[in-house]
Parts: structure tokens; sequence; C-alpha cells
């Protein structure tokens, strides 16, 4: 049958379902043939900590949120349009935040009276009224899935293990996607078992002409490509962009690059991203703990290597007495600090910026450490490049900060060419620096770059430069130690100036106010880039006056952020902490910023945002803005 | 003499022969004086020339406590690091740089307190790194509280009515942690701690040598039985490979296997030489190591064993990671960044 074919311009679809019912994967397929198709998107994986919590309960249930357009968009979207609801677990969970009118697809066959019991429904979601507000699509996925696979030599069980095809099929359908990209993807995942292939393959068909012929969906949609920059684009979740980042790094300075890791979620992979990739002459090396995913990154620092150490906030804890000892050596090291919830073990799987306290001051001493956070998932790729270009430089441990948000969301990334990006130099110290007192040459480990304040970096193999250099104070130039009060006084602050030094290597902080009159200013930092632009964008439709600026580097902060926050009224602060980067603003600065803060394991929705750009301004604030950006 | 050492063939050799006073910085030695560490200092810069390795290609990597102080004196490279953590950053450094040699200093209370878990996992990786080990049986840094290789019962500072703990015994913890090499010595036995050193040194792998240290000022007297002229002989057994194991003034004492398969030590009047167990430290099953290292009274030191307690072969993990790294470009060809970067899914925007 002719389906009536409405184009839209933007989609939010949310896949929800039992942690074993593959919902990541059927996210990762969806966005892939969405990516292929040339629409702009930003996804949100959203996951529990257990592999496997109890199939069909709340706590189990695990979901996948996509946005795509034909515009430019940043964020995974406040509230999906359509929810695939697999099970009455994934239901009950995801209904709060659908809008009225809102698609709902339903797995019908799941809706069992012991099914609905485990997650506390009286009478049947289906039957009782509560879904009236939406536009309900009730199709026995399961079997309809096994009713389509019966010609094949498969169990009940392993029949119906594919029904996430099926339903990636009837929405691949209903969107209008290429799905080429699926049909090459399954036959490489399942090159080895052709009955499997096959079956899959099978149940994605059938998904889709479910779609085609089913009188249930009486219109299929489109959504054109976006109008982006031109140019070669993949799909990158940031943890891989980040690993990216690390290689391209390694080959920029010409560093052989070695990764001290211990696993940890949401940070483990990176850890196999670049075990992956040992052909770049990368070492992995997982340690017996997070202090020795650590030490053997010093160790390998101090030999030469570009060093990396990977974990989350716990991680950082252990290693914050060996990030101490490398603030001490001088040598390069990049932390990097994939954060989630917390505190103590917290919410491993869920996003939040509560580190930046950590990472500015979690150590015994003055102990300053210059201090990254990306932007957007790709830009993880740039961000550990300019880690790596601090680190080095200026012989320095550096934290990168990403999040659970980061890590896993993705978006596309137009690919840069390798020889746009910018070299490292190691500069490594060759011969002796100094002259003693019977004019014989010498080698001072602590005598400094009078322009960056670095020391010089020597290491073990070059002849002459043998030197000892260790956690207690040195003296200023030679390293010996020293116990000497005003040594330690100097030292201090040339540890502290050589970090406040960065600053004249980073750009000014660029604003975004496009009126050149907005007297309301939003800063934020990492993650919060894309909720954040995408309420400015809003905002401004409804001649709001607002400016917006993103903070990379957190410590140093650019040369010309103080004057930046001084010249606007009010200065809007969103974290997903309880004010960190407010903290350091107010005291830095003696500005007054106003903090919009939540922790609740998600990133921002815009419409929080323009809800409090709103009353700064003086407006009244919706309940529900209409978000269409 | 280094050329017969693989754990060495990748470490460059001194254009000049070294001296024991080019191994000596030019720090002042701060140890109090009349310690142990004194003469395990002077002994290590007088058998490294041996090795004929560049100055500049050895390093000395230890963690926290007065043997950590050992690298400052030393004129090679060197990193007086944190609390117990040394083995960490000597293995990241023995996996990126073969061409080093690489000695890890620690303490009783560094290596098998604060550092426990990292001296076992390097031990058991077998990471390319010769760890000594100073043993005084007390934390003397900190002033004198008992240590994990205390005896039960010690009066300390901080066990004014006696510690508590069972102790741990070096030798033993290393054999259970699957050390490759595993052998113990005395600061006051030069010869014999050269003799050590140098099997350690030719290695390749994890090489533990405990080093009973006296501390003078906390715990002085702790190996005394070991080294008084009179008690010595009596209390103390040298492994020596292919030696029957046999001690005592006379050699009257000896080491035999009963006949429910444990070991023991028996007069040699009475069994027999021929009777006694022949030392041998590359047995592949080290069943007769850990039972010698069990012999001695931790309290009085009778049946103390000193020597090559184990000494087997086993792939260096250092080596390995570099071997694999090396198959996989084989395999792969070198990695190229723009196609990593690119992916396999990509689409072009006009």
């Amino acid at each position: 049958m002719t389906k009536q074919v409405v184009t839209l311009n933007r989609v939010v679809i949310r896949f929800a379902g039992d942690s074993g019912d593959g919902m990541q994967l059927t996210g990762d397929r969806f966005t892939s043939e969405t990516a292929g198709l040339g629409n702009d998107l930003n996804t949100l994986p959203d996951f529990p900590a257990e592999i496997r919590a109890p199939a069909g309960t709340v706590p189990g249930v695990s979901a996948f949120q996509l946005a795509f357009a034909d515009h430019i968009i940043t964020t995974p979207g406040d509230a999906p349009n359509v929810l695939v609801a697999m099970n009455p677990a994934a239901l009950k969970a995801n209904l709060k935040d659908l809008p009225r009118g809102a698609d709902l697809i339903v797995n019908t066959d799941e809706f069992t009276k012991r099914n609905l019991e485990k997650v506390g429904y009286l009478s049947n979601p289906l039957e009782d009224g509560t879904l009236e507000p939406f536009k309900v699509h009730a199709v026995a996925l399961t079997s309809q899935t096994v009713e389509a696979l019966k010609e094949f030599d498969l169990t009940k069980k392993e029949a119906e293990r594919a029904k996430n095809m099926y339903a990636l099929g009837l929405l691949s359908w209903l969107y209008s996607r290429p799905s080429e990209g699926t049909r090459a993807f399954l036959t490489s995942k399942f090159s080895a078992k052709p009955e499997i292939l096959a079956a899959n393959l099978a149940a994605f068909e059938a998904g889709w002409s479910f779609g085609e012929t089913t009188e249930s969906f009486s219109v299929q949609y489109e959504v054109a490509p976006a109008q982006m920059p031109s140019g070669k684009y993949r799909n990158i979740t940031g943890n891989p962009a980040l690993a990216y980042g690390l290689i391209a790094a390694s080959e920029l300075s010409g560093l052989k690059l070695f990764l001290g890791s211990y696993p940890i979620t949401p940070a483990s992979d990176i850890l196999h991203e670049l075990a992956k990739n040992h052909h770049f002459g990368v070492m992995t090396f997982q340690a017996e703990d997070e202090i020795a995913g650590i030490g053997s990154a010093i160790g390998a620092a101090y030999g030469g290597s570009l060093a990396v150490t990977t974990t989350s906030g716990p991680g950082v804890a252990l290693k914050s007495e060996a990030i101490g000892l490398a603030v001490s050596l001088e040598l390069p090291l990049i932390i990097v600090d994939v954060q989630r919830g917390g505190p103590s073990t917290g919410l491993p799987t869920k996003t939040e910026q509560s580190d930046l306290l950590q990472a500015m001051f979690g150590r015994n001493g003055e102990s300053p450490v210059p201090i990254i956070a990306p932007q957007s998932p790709s830009d993880c790729f740039h961000a550990a490049i300019e880690a790596a270009r601090i680190a080095v430089e200026y012989r320095t441990p550096v934290f990168l900060l990403s999040d659970g948000y980061l890590a896993n969301g993705s978006e596309p990334w137009l690919v840069p060419d390798v020889a746009d990006l910018p070299s490292i130099e190691p500069n490594f110290a060759t011969e002796a620096n100094h002259t003693d007192a019977d004019g014989n040459p010498e080698f001072w480990p602590y005598l400094r770059d009078t322009e960056t304040l670095a020391r010089p970096w020597a290491v073990p193999g070059t002849k002459g430069l043998e030197h000892r250099i260790g956690g207690l104070e040195k003296a200023d130039g030679s390293g010996d130690i020293s116990y000497d009060p005003e040594n330690h006084d100097r030292m201090v602050r040339l540890r502290q100036a050589k970090v406040d030094a960065i600053a004249a290597t980073i750009p000014e902080l660029d604003v975004d106010d496009p009126s050149g009159e907005a007297e309301i200013l939003v800063l934020g930092w990492g993650s919060t880039y894309g909720p954040i632009g995408a309420a400015v964008e809003i905002s401004r439709r409804e001649g709001i006056k607002v400016a917006q600026a993103h903070l990379r580097h957190l410590n140093p902060f650019p040369r010309n952020l103080g004057e930046v926050i001084r010249s606007y009224r009010t200065v809007l602060v969103p974290e997903m902490n309880l004010g960190q980067l407010s903290m350091l603003l107010r005291a830095k600065y003696l500005v007054d910023v106003t903090g919009i803060n939540q922790v609740r394991g998600m990133p921002f929705k815009s419409s929080e945002l323009v809800d409090a750009i709103k009353a700064s301004a003086g407006l009244p604030t919706a309940d529900s803005v209409n978000e269409n950006e | 003499m280094t050329d017969t050492f693989p754990a060495l063939s990748l470490v460059p050799k001194s254009d000049v022969p070294l001296k024991a006073k080019d191994f000596k910085s030019d720090q002042e030695v701060r140890w109090c004086p009349g310690c142990g560490d004194y003469s395990i200092l002077s002994n290590v810069q007088g058998f490294l020339p041996e090795l004929g390795l560049a100055r500049e290609n050895i390093v000395f990597i230890s963690g926290i406590g007065c043997s950590s102080r050992f690298p400052y004196y030393m004129n090679t490279f060197g990193m007086h690091s944190i609390h117990g953590r040394a083995p960490a950053i000597a293995t990241g450094l023995a996996v990126t740089r073969p061409d080093l040699s690489i000695w890890v200093i620690t303490g009783d209370g560094d290596a098998l307190s604060i550092g426990g878990n990292h001296l076992i996992h390097a031990l058991r990786r077998n990471v390319n790194l010769k760890i000594l080990l100073f043993n005084n049986r007390i934390y003397g840094l900190t002033k004198g509280q008992y240590s994990p290789t205390s005896e039960q019962g010690k009066i300390t500072k901080s066990t004014p009515e006696g510690s508590l703990d069972y102790a741990f015994n070096p030798v033993s913890l290393a054999l259970g942690a699957e050390a490759t090499f595993v052998a113990r010595t005395i600061d006051s036995d030069r010869k014999h701690m050269t003799e050590v050193l140098s099997r350690a040194a030719a290695h390749e792998g994890s090489a533990l040598v405990e080093i009973y240290q006296n501390c003078n000022i906390f715990n002085d007297g702790a190996w005394e039985p070991l080294k008084d002229n009179d008690s010595r002989d009596d209390v103390m057994m040298r492994l020596v490979d292919g030696e029957p194991i046999r001690f005592g003034k006379d050699g009257d004492k000896g080491v035999i296997r009963t006949e429910d398969g444990h070991i023991q030590v028996a007069e040699v009047a009475k069994v027999g030489e021929n009777a006694l167990i022949r030392h041998d430290s590359k047995a592949k099953d080290p069943g007769l190591a850990f039972a010698l290292s069990r012999l001695s009274n931790p309290r009085t030191l009778e049946n103390t064993p000193i020597g090559v307690f184990r000494d087997i072969d086993r792939a260096s993990y250092d080596n390995l990671a570099r071997q694999q790294i090396a198959e996989v470009i084989d395999k792969k060809g070198a990695g190229d960044l723009q196609s990593l970067i690119s992916g396999r899914d990509t689409w072009t925007v006009n």
C-alpha cells in the first residue's frame, strides 16, 4: 500500500528495553544509517551499571536516545517524539519523558500479567487508558519476529533474540533510512555464523515490510540531509575520539604512546581502543590498580614516552599522591578523567561534572595541574592533542576532564586532515646546561626555560646528564634535595607560575553575541556545550539578547576571562555539579556568577536552560518551551 | 661479562672501564653513622663496574624510607618516588626502555606493607627489574614502629605491649608470587652480596634480592646471630647450586628430606652425607625453594639460608609486550593515522 510521506525537520527517538534486548546495538545501527543519510545527529546512551539486572525490572532498562535533523543540532533532544518500549519496564521507566501526542511503539508480547506485576502495574496500561495521550502502535514484536524466522533452524529463544533487528527494520522504514549499512554490519558481525546472519537479516526485512503493510502506521517520515560544512564525515563517540587524539599527539610529537590504566566505567573504552591500535607502536599496560596505572605512566614519562593514565573520579582519588609526584618531578603526563556521578562509587554509568575541584585541588600541598575539558564527543580528539601539547611543552601533568555523556554520546565529525594538526616539540635535553665552580660543564635538571619555566627533560640513556629527581623539595636550578625555607617558597611559586604561564599560549575566550548588546552571558565548560548552545539559540529566537562562551581551559583560565565576565550584568554558569566552576570564578574574579546546577546523571535539557535565561531576562518562563532548535 | 647476560644484551656498554668512584654522586650520604645501608651502597658501587654498562643507561628507582634515599647517592639516573610505588614506576620505564638496566631499591615497609600489591604483581609478570629489598625489620625513617617483617610480639613505640601481626617472610612471599629469581644476602658479607647481585643482574625478568640490613638506631642487632663470628656458621646455611646443603661450625648439620616429603635439618653424623639435599635453584618446581625459605626460625634465626633460592627461565613481561607490538606491526603494517581517524564508515558532504 502507498503511504503518505511527511517531511520533518527534526526527530528524537528513544529505544528502550531490557539490558539484554540489544537496545544499544539497535541505537548504534540506527545512528549509523542516519549519519549515512547526511542528517546532523546527537546521541545519548543511558544504561544501568549492572551488566544484566534482573530481566524485566525497571533497574534493568537500557535506553538509547537519538536526535537527528535537517539542520545543525547540538543535543540529543530534551524529550523523545518516538518511544520504542520493548517491555513494561521500559514503558514505565520512560513514559514520564514522553510529551503528549508522541508516537509510542510497544512490544505487546511482553505485556503479560507477570511482567506487569514485576514493575508494579496493577492493570495493563495498553488497555486502561494510561496511554491515551499518545499515538500508540501496538506491535507483537516478539511473536512476529519468531513467526518471520520459523523457516530457520533456530530455537525459540534464538529467534526471539532477533527482535531488536525487527524493531530496527520497522523504524528504518518509518524514517526512510538507508539499510545497506546495517546489512553490511550484520554480514561482517556474523560472518562465522551464516544461520544467525540470515535470521537477523530476515528479521530486519520483516520489520521493514511490516511497516510498509500494516495499518498501524499510516504515514512514513523523511528528514532531509542537513546543510553541513563540506568534507568527509564519520560518526564518533567521545572515548574513541579521545584515544585517536592521544595516538595523533604521539605522532605529532614523535613520542611513543604509553597508557597505564586500570579498568573503570566509563573510561575503559579508551584502554580498549588504544589496545586495538598496537600497530601504532602504542603500548597499553593494564595495571594491578589505579596507583600502578599512573605509576607506570610516570615511569614511562621519565623514559621519554608520551605517558597517559585513564580513569574516572574514584580512580583519580587513588592516583592523587602520584599526581603530586608528577607535579614535583615536572614530567609530562596526561590524566584522563571520564567523570561520572559521585561521591564514592556513585553512579558509574551516569554523567556528571563534579570532579573539577578534585582535579584542581585534590592533592596535598600547593600542587597546580593544568585542566582541559572537551566540549563534544568529537572535540575529545582535539582536546587530547591540546592536553599533550601542554604536558610535553611545560613538563607537567595535565588533567583532561571528559564525562560519561561525552564518552558514550555521538555526533558526526568532519574528519580533520592530519596535515593540519599542530606539531608538538618534546625538545629533549641532550647536553650540559650549567658550569660548576671549577668551570666544568654539568647538568641541572631544574634549570628552567626562561619563557615557559619548563625544566629540561633529560631521559635515561643521555650521556653526561645523569641526575636524580624525586618527591622531596629540590633546590631551584640544581635539583639537589633542599630543605631551605626560602628555596621552598620560591619553588612553590615557580611551579604555580609555570602553570599560570600556559595562559600565554591559549586563545582568549571567544564570546558569541550576535546582537552585541547582550547583558546575559551563559558560560559553560565541558559537555554542557550542546545544551547551552541549543538553549541560547531558542532564547535568541524568542528575542532575548544573550551571549554564550565556553571554557576549554579550566586551569589556567584564558587571559581575558575576568574582563569578559565583569562586562555582563548576569553570568549564568550551568554545571552538572553544585557550582564548582562558579566557585572558582567567584574566588578568582570576585564576580557573583549565577549557578544553574543539577546532578541527575543526565545532560541538561535545553528547556531548563531556556527557563533560566528567561528568568534572568525578567521574562515569564513557560512550563514547556516549544523546543524546535 | 655482560655479553653473556641476556637480561642486559640490549643495554649499551661503557666506552671506558668504570670504577666504583664513577658511581658515587656528589651528594653527601645522610644515613645514620653505622647504618647497614652504607655497606650495601659501597657494595653496589663496587659491583656495578663489573657489568661494563654505560652509566647513563643504569637507573635506580626507590620508594620511601631510609633505604629509598639510595638513588641520590648513585651517579646514574635515578628517581626517589613515593611510598611503595617504585615497582609500578619501574615497570612503566622497563617496558618502554629495553636499553636500560633498572634497579628498584626498597625496604621491608615500602615493599611489603604499603607497596605489597605492586611487588607481587611485578614479580608474577616478571618485569625486567632487579629489586633490592633492604630488610631491617623496623620502620626507621618514621622512628621505630614495627614492620611487616618484625617478629610477632615486637615491642616498639606503636606496639608498647608487643606487636600482634604475624610476620611476612619476603622470600616465601616472592616465591608464592611466582617470582623467577629470589635470593637472600646480608649487608655484612661483601663477597656473598656481590655474587648474588651478579646473578640477579644476569637474570632476565624480575629478581628479588632480600638483603638483611642492620638498623643500628631502632633495631640494632636484628640479624646479629647471622653476623657474629661465634654463632654465624651454626645458624646460617649458604645455598650453593649442585652442592649438598650443609652448615654448622664443622659442617655438622645438613638438610634432608624426610620420609613424608618434608625437609628438615639433621646431624650429618647421624644421617650420612649422601642423605643431604643438593641445592638446585634452577629446579622447575618451586617446592624445595619454598621449603628452604620456611626452615628458619624467625625469632632465633636458626637455620637461615642465604643465597639464590630460585633462578628459572621465563620470558619477561617487557620483552613479551614489545614482541607483541612488533608482531602486530608485522601483521597489520605500521598504523596510518589518517585512515584510523577516518574509520570505515564515512560520508561526504559537498
